[in-house]
This record gives structure tokens, C-alpha cells and sequence, in this order.
């Protein structure tokens, strides 16, 4: 059985007048139905462009995005409608993606009256999802200014789920909310997985929330995966020289811990994708760099646990 | 043998007013803090919980209207800074206190060389010229670590990345070698690996001068890496103040122990759920009688509709504001 969500040597390019931006550099991976995928990184390394491409949102330039084993470059009208069912996003801020002349019943019940459901059906299937996104039922009336951040994000989330979708791409979902909320939130998703089978794709710059509720992970560097596994191998055994800069610069929210672990902070920044380093992308911040990392770009193969990494020295 | 530590900045019983046509808001209610030399007191809460106001109060920045500061004092190496008038407070800010904002970008003017912004600060507030200045505003751009300094004293804010206009900003900070430095979610904008290259500059600089410093944050893992006392702020007031240490092993506020249990730890074990707190930060209009975290409170009881608990210290060194942290100390 094809998986669920596949990519395929995928590129994603956009022409600017200071020249070609490779955002997307070659990325394939594959999200089996049921599973969370982590997708991991610093700003500027493409996982919120690659998150679009899946929804036929920014073109892809080379390579092929398919779900359930279909391309969806040539899809067009009623197909491409009939992906956008099974292929649902859900944003950073939930306050720019809803209407705010909208009221929150006719945002959410948008997806339903494309998809030609009888107003009966959306009505009812409106109380539904708002029950589902613990939100009151008078919220149908009122509009997107009258919630709060937490609350406007759970609308976002009702939308999403309309139509029952196979996958959600959740572009950096919590990151604007506070602490408290963004717990509430990351439970609601985990609660909604358990209810509905749906899948996440979920894109963070923010490690332990990734951690907490990805089953695999895929750590994204200048426009390529350098290293994908389980949770916990890339936890406990992270193999490329990225992922262990990120992972120990990750503030870890316990005195004790932070301070008994080594760490080597990660020097310099992200490169320009406008002008990537040639060889591995990663070369020009790498500790363990050697004369053939400048000239060869690395490809992933296996490592060690089961994961794979992009670095001719793990 | 103990060494009594000075302590150049202490803040009390500060009360800060929004005045608005909705009526008026205590931003700022009752606040009390000290600040030893060498040491990083971590202000921590939820957006709108005051710990910004506190801040600009401190500074005496506070966008008026419609804030003012309505009581209490803030003790600036032994001088109250409440009273004194506008133009004092020119000479004291950026000398013996300094600031670091979110966003950098915004610090920054961005029609002046890096080199200029930084020379002023420098002329402002000593007899340095203008040579002098220069070079030492090249002195700093090196001990702030910033790659290629020599090269960007000429740049402008626009040219470089957010992380190396933070540079620039904690460069201009300390250029003056305050005494105090207060940093208000300097990271929150940065990505998490320049994140831990700032986090490790202002700990070094810190640790060379000897400044105490305020550090403002909503990351309870930043909380973790930085500081040495944890004050967690909510809707206006002081609700616990402890070590770090203890803060995260044995929080006393609910609010606290909410906000910790919400916070994945990477590599602990993991729970099945995050420990989310209920609701949400009230608005200021709109608080309840009684405790304002009351609502959201899993040991709320009868009486914390009714009363405000006070600050009590239930162990040497620890204080709390609850009533079932009461109960539990007795």
C-alpha cells in the first residue's frame, strides 16, 4: 500500500531578482497514516515552503508530491478539490488566516459549502467540530476579534477538520500562544489523532514540542533533510553534526539538567539560500568539516539506530 | 564565610496604572525585587501577567499615557528613580542601566552606521570623542563576538541578521558598563542555535562585569539555562518568588506548578499529556474578587473568591502568594 504522504526528490525554487532561491532542495520522505512526522528546523531552511507545497500552495519545480500513491502536479479542478479534502493546513497565526468579517459558523462551515453539503448537514456538523475543538456553541455567531489567540487557533483546527481530512500540515500551530495554551492546544491535537486517525505533519522551530508529539522526525537544514528517524533515536542517538548543534541548543526547561549536560554552541548562522554553500550545506558552521565536505554533497544512507543522515563522517 | 553582596537595584511595592477610557487597569500591582551584583533574577509569566510594565516602569519608559506609576519605588544603586525628572533619568538610562529589547531591528536606527549608534552611547554618556569612541565602539562589536566586526562597523541594521543586531544592541547596553541590565525577551525572536550564542554572551558579559540583571522571559527552559531566582508574575502581582533550583522541584503556586508541568522537558520521560492549565490569563478589566488565578486553580477553595491571598514565606528563602500553599506549610 502507498503511504499515505510521499515526496519525491522534491524541488521547490522561486526566481527573484536577486536570483534563484532553492527553498526546497532535493527532499524525499514518506508519512505512513496514523503517524505524526516532525519536520525540524531553523527560519529559512524551507519547511514551512515544503509544507505548502503538499497543498499545491507554492509549485513544485522538480520532483513529485503524492498522496495515497497519486501525483498532484497535474491535478486540477474537481481533483484537485477532491485533494484539498484529504489535505487540510493549519497556521502559525490563526488570527491572519481567518476572515474577520467572517463569522467563526461560516468559517468553519466554508469547506463544507465548496463541498456542496445541504445546509442542514453543515449546521449540524458545525456544532460538531465545535464541540470537538472544546469551543461554546454561540461561538458560531460571533467573530474571529472576539477569541483570544488559543481560542482562534481551536477555530483554525475545526476548519481544518471538516471534511475529515487524512493529513493536517500544521505550519508552526503553537508557536504565538502562550505556555498554558499552547499545551491545551497541543493536547486537543493529540486528543483529535486519537478520535479521527488524521495525520500530522508537523512543522516546528521549537524542539520539545516536537519532541513531545511527533512519532518520527525530520531535521531540515538549508533546503535538505540531513538526518529523519524515531523520536527517540534522534533524541538519544542524533547522528549528524546539525541535529546535535540543535538539540543541545535547545534550552531544556530543568535547572539541573542544563546544567550537567555538555554542550558546544553551534557557531555562525543560517547561509543565504540565495547562495548555499557548495558540498554539504552545512559545511561552513560544521565542527567536524574536512577538505571533502566543501566539494561533496552528502547523501542520506543509513546510520547506525535506523535513522538516516546526510554526512560522509557518522 | 558569607559575602553580603551589594545589591544596586531594588524595586518596592511598585504599582503601575493603565488609565484608559475602559477604566483603570493595575498593569503593576504591589511588586517587590531585589537584584544582587552578579546575579540574574528571571521574571517570568504569560503575555499581559505585567512583566514587560514592570520593566518599562524600572526604566521609567512607560508609554504615558496611558501608564503611570502610581506607588512604590524602584532604588537605583541607593537613589529612588520615581521622582526624579525626566532629564536625570537621560543620564542614568544606557549608564547605569542598560536595556535589550525582543526585537533588535526595532532598537536600531536604521539609517545610522553600527559604528555611529554605538559612538553616540559612548558620547552621550562619556568624555570619550569622537576617535575614541570609534574605536572603542570596535572594541565592543569584538567582545560582543560579533563575526567580522572591523567589517561592519559600517554596515546598517538592514544588512545584518537578527542575531547580529542583537549583538549590536547588547553591545550598546553594556558599552557603558552598567551596573544593571534588563533584558526583555532578548531571544524570543532568534533561532534556537544563535539563541544559545546570545544566552552564553550575556552570561559571559555578566559574569566579566559583575552586573545584575533582570531577564525577562516566557521560556521556562530559558528560565532553566540563565537564571539563579525565578520571580513568576500573574495579572499584575508577584505570585512566587524561589531559587531556580527549587522553583522547578518543588514549585509552592499552582500557577507555577501549571506552568512547569505545560513545558516539555527533551530527554525526561515523557508524559503521556502535558499538564495544561485551564482558561486563560485574565484582562486586566476584568479581574475576579479574590485571587486572580482562582478560575483557572485546581486547589482553588471558598476562600480564593473572596480574599487576595498575600506574599508569605512559608520557608527561608521561598515566598508565595496562596492560600493552599499556606495550608500546606502549616
Amino acid at each position: 500500500m502507498s503511504p499515505l504522504l510521499a515526496l519525491r526528490d522534491v524541488h521547490v525554487r522561486f526566481d527573484t531578482a536577486a536570483g534563484t532561491v532553492r527553498a526546497v532542495n532535493g527532499v524525499s520522505l514518506e508519512l505512513a497514516a496514523g503517524e505524526t512526522l516532525g519536520l525540524v528546523g531553523e527560519s529559512g531552511c524551507g519547511k514551512s515552503t515544503l509544507g505548502k507545497a503538499i497543498l499545491k500552495l507554492v509549485p513544485v519545480s522538480a520532483g513529485a508530491v503524492e498522496i495515497e500513491g497519486t501525483d498532484i502536479a497535474p491535478l486540477q479542478g474537481r481533483a484537485l478539490g477532491e485533494l484539498r479534502r484529504k489535505v487540510q493546513m493549519i497556521f502559525q497565526d490563526p488570527y491572519g488566516s481567518l476572515n474577520p468579517r467572517s463569522t467563526v459558523g461560516r468559517s468553519v462551515a466554508q469547506p463544507m459549502v465548496v463541498a456542496g453539503w445541504k445546509p442542514d448537514a453543515i449546521r449540524e456538523r458545525v456544532a460538531t467540530l465545535l464541540r470537538w475543538v472544546g469551543l461554546p456553541d454561540d461561538a458560531r455567531q460571533r467573530y474571529p476579534h472576539e477569541f483570544s489567540g488559543g481560542q482562534r487557533q481551536r477555530i483554525g483546527i475545526a476548519r481544518a477538520l471538516a471534511l475529515s481530512p487524512k493529513l493536517i500540515v500544521c505550519d508552526e500551530p503553537v508557536s504565538a500562544l502562550d505556555v498554558s495554551v499552547r499545551a491545551q492546544v497541543i493536547n486537543l491535537l493529540e486528543d483529535l489523532k486519537q478520535q479521527s486517525g488524521v495525520s500530522y505533519l508537523f512543522i516546528s522551530h521549537d524542539l520539545s514540542v516536537v519532541e513531545h508529539i511527533a512519532d518520527r522526525v525530520a531535521v531540515m537544514y538549508l533546503g535538505t533533510i540531513v538526518e529523519a528517524g524515531g523520536r527517540d533515536q534522534i533524541w538519544r542517538r542524533p547522528q549528524h553534526p546539525y541535529t546535535r548543534g540543535l538539540l543541545e541548543a535547545a534550552p531544556v526547561a530543568n535547572p539541573r539538567l542544563a546544567r550537567a549536560r555538555t554542550r558546544t554552541v553551534l557557531q555562525g548562522e543560517l547561509p543565504s539560500p540565495l547562495n548555499p554553500p557548495a558540498g554539504c550545506p552545512f559545511h561552513s558552521r560544521c565542527p567536524i568539516a574536512q577538505e571533502r565536505c566543501r566539494s561533496d554533497r552528502p547523501v542520506l544512507r543509513p546510520v547506525d539506530g535506523g535513522s538516516v543522515a546526510a554526512c560522509h563522517f557518522v | 564565610m558569607s559575602v553580603v553582596r551589594p545589591v544596586p537595584l531594588e524595586v518596592r511595592a511598585l504599582r503601575t496604572t493603565l488609565f484608559t477610557r475602559r477604566g483603570e487597569m493595575k498593569a503593576v500591582d504591589g511588586l517587590s525585587l531585589a537584584v544582587g551584583a552578579g546575579e540574574t533574577v528571571a521574571l517570568v509569566g504569560e503575555s499581559g501577567c505585567g512583566k514587560s510594565l514592570s520593566a518599562l516602569s524600572v526604566m521609567r519608559l512607560l508609554p504615558d499615557p496611558p501608564a503611570r506609576i502610581v506607588g512604590g519605588q524602584v532604588i537605583l544603586n541607593g537613589r529612588d528613580l520615581v521622582p526624579l525628572p525626566e532629564e536625570a533619568m537621560l543620564g542614568i538610562r544606557g549608564r547605569e542601566i542598560g536595556m535589550i529589547f525582543q526585537d533588535p531591528m526595532s532598537a536600531l536606527n536604521p539609517v545610522a552606521t553600527i559604528e555611529k549608534q554605538i559612538a553616540e552611547v559612548l558620547m552621550t554618556h562619556t568624555a570619550l570623542g569622537r576617535g575614541q569612541a570609534r574605536a572603542r565602539a570596535h572594541e565592543l562589536l569584538e567582545l560582543v563576538g560579533m563575526p567580522d566586526a572591523k567589517r561592519r562597523l559600517d554596515a546598517y541594521p538592514h544588512q545584518l541578521s537578527g542575531g547580529m543586531c542583537q549583538r549590536v544592541v547588547i553591545a550598546m547596553a553594556i558599552a557603558c558598563s552598567p551596573s544593571v541590565l534588563i533584558a526583555d525577551e532578548p531571544t524570543t525572536a532568534l533561532d534556537v542555535t544563535v539563541q544559545a550564542q546570545v544566552l552564553a554572551l550575556l552570561k559571559r558579559l555578566q559574569a566579566e562585569a559583575g552586573m545584575a540583571m533582570i531577564f525577562i522571559t516566557h521560556d521556562l527552559g530559558v528560565v532553566a539555562e540563565t537564571a539563579d531566582r525565578v520571580v513568576v508574575m500573574y495579572a499584575g502581582r508577584k505570585v512566587e518568588e524561589a531559587p531556580v533550583d527549587e522553583l522547578f522541584e518543588a514549585p509552592l503556586h499552582p500557577y507555577t506548578a501549571g506552568l512547569i508541568g505545560a513545558t516539555p522537558v527533551p530527554g525526561a520521560e515523557r508524559a503521556a499529556r502535558l499538564a495544561d492549565i485551564p482558561g486563560m490569563v485574565p484582562p486586566l478589566n476584568a479581574l475576579p474578587a479574590g485571587c486572580a488565578f482562582a478560575p483557572r486553580c485546581k486547589r482553588v477553595m471558598e476562600r480564593c473568591h473572596k480574599e487576595q491571598p498575600r506574599l508569605t514565606e512559608p520557608k527561608p528563602g521561598r515566598t508565595v502568594a496562596c492560600f493552599a500553599a499556606e495550608m500546606d506549610a502549616a
